[in-house]
């Protein structure tokens, strides 16, 4: 074999180049091919377009003119919708708020009617009775009074803030008191006038089936506190309402325990 | 999230059951009541909790007592205390304040408000 003759090997691989080149060149041409495919549709495209008659392009201009509106449109009543979106839901928020008070309202005469009927020992009602006028209405001096069955006055059952004595006596309510005790409503002066234990701020009238059983009498709030709300008034109206059947309830029950054991003492009085 | 533990120490049933019904609206919430500052300490100190509720004028032991006794015990500082009380003058509350209390409240109390409050002491932040 003489010694410029390449052997197979080598040549098999120069041609196995060669072959890769062409194959590369053969794909770049490909490429170049789809490019020039795609611009010739440009072209054509464009030809198409410019070859349109002037009706064709006034229709056309219609067409798009039309669409724009359309989208004009819903884009004004998307943007009504999302005022109107925003408005409910400032309304929701509103509402609430509103609902969230009315909760804690409910839940404060909740527990107001609850603890008054919670027991039926008289000391205990007014026990709750002043813990509510303490704790929910805000009352630094207060007197409850009861009606004395036999003399018909109203005297001080409890006090808060003051003696018992310093309150106005009741033989003879007058002013804000007489009148509260006449309309059976609850009545309210001005809770910024300086505190005056001649007469009351609040007066409520404690009636069971139009009779009057005693009376509520705010004179001073506590000094955080400076005037009413909603809320004061409904409590004012549940005091009014359960506070009167709890303190009567409580008495008719001390009495018929009385009578019960007076009862029983002559019972085993007669059987020993 | 945790399930919370929170004292109230008020000797009022009526404020006592007002406190728990807001409480109750918040999710994961353990409530445990106490009716003076000596049953206070007596719970506080038995079991863990993440927030008391204090009120000041009460039978036995009051809430200012029953504050710097919290606060003076290791295991116990790191409670938060929320004061709910009638007392509005500005000393009582500086009072309450400087005896470790986080925020002071006073009657008639906003649920609300004691809703917010709560809840921004249970998540580590102060009150707004």
């Amino acid at each position: 074999m003489s010694g410029d003759r390449k052997d197979p090997f080598s040549r098999g691989e120069e041609f196995l180049q060669l072959f890769s080149r062409g194959a590369e060149f053969t794909k770049e041409l490909l490429v170049e091919n789809e490019r020039l495919r795609a611009n010739l549709a440009g072209l054509e495209q464009e030809q198409t377009d410019a070859s349109k008659t002037p009706e064709e392009w006034d229709k056309y201009r219609e067409e798009l003119q039309s669409r724009l509106q359309d989208l004009e449109e819903e884009c004004e009543s998307v943007r009504m919708r999302l005022h109107q979106v925003e408005e409910e839901n400032q309304q929701f928020a509103a509402r609430y708020l509103e609902v969230e008070e009315e909760n804690n309202n409910l839940a404060n005469l909740y527990v107001a009617s609850y603890q008054l009927h919670s027991t039926l020992d008289l000391d205990e009602v007014l026990k709750v009775i002043v813990e509510i006028v303490i704790n929910l209405v805000g009352a630094e001096v207060f007197a409850v009074y009861l009606l004395d069955g036999d003399s018909g006055e109203l005297d001080v059952a409890v006090s808060e803030g003051a003696e018992s004595s310093e309150f106005p006596s009741c033989s003879k309510p007058g002013g804000i008191m007489a009148k509260s005790l006449e309309t059976a409503e609850p009545l309210c002066g001005d809770p910024t006038q300086p505190p005056n234990l001649a007469e009351p701020i609040v007066c409520i009238p404690l009636i069971v089936q139009d009779r009057p059983i005693g009376l509520i009498g705010i004179f001073a709030l506590l000094q955080q506190k400076d005037g009413f709300s909603a809320l004061d008034h409904e409590l004012f109206s549940v005091m009014g309402g359960h506070a009167s059947t709890a303190l009567f309830a409580a008495r008719l029950y001390s009495q018929s325990e009385r009578k019960l054991n007076t009862i029983q003492g002559f019972i085993d009085l007669l059987t020993k | 999230m945790d399930r919370k533990r929170i004292l109230i120490v008020e000797d009022s049933p009526t404020m006592r059951q007002l406190l728990v019904f807001a409480l109750r609206r918040m999710k994961d919430v353990d409530i445990v009541e106490a009716q003076d500052g000596m049953d206070g300490l007596r719970k506080v100190s038995s079991d863990h909790f993440d927030l008391a509720l204090i009120d000041i004028n009460m039978p036995v032991m009051d809430g200012l007592k029953l504050i710097s006794l919290i606060r003076g015990e290791e295991s116990l500082r790191s409670i938060p205390i929320v004061v709910i009380t009638t007392e509005g003058a500005k000393e009582d509350r500086e009072r309450a304040l400087s005896l470790g209390a986080n925020e002071y409240l006073t009657k008639p109390i906003q649920a609300n408000h004691v809703l917010t409050v709560v809840k921004s002491l249970l998540k580590g932040e102060a009150p707004a």
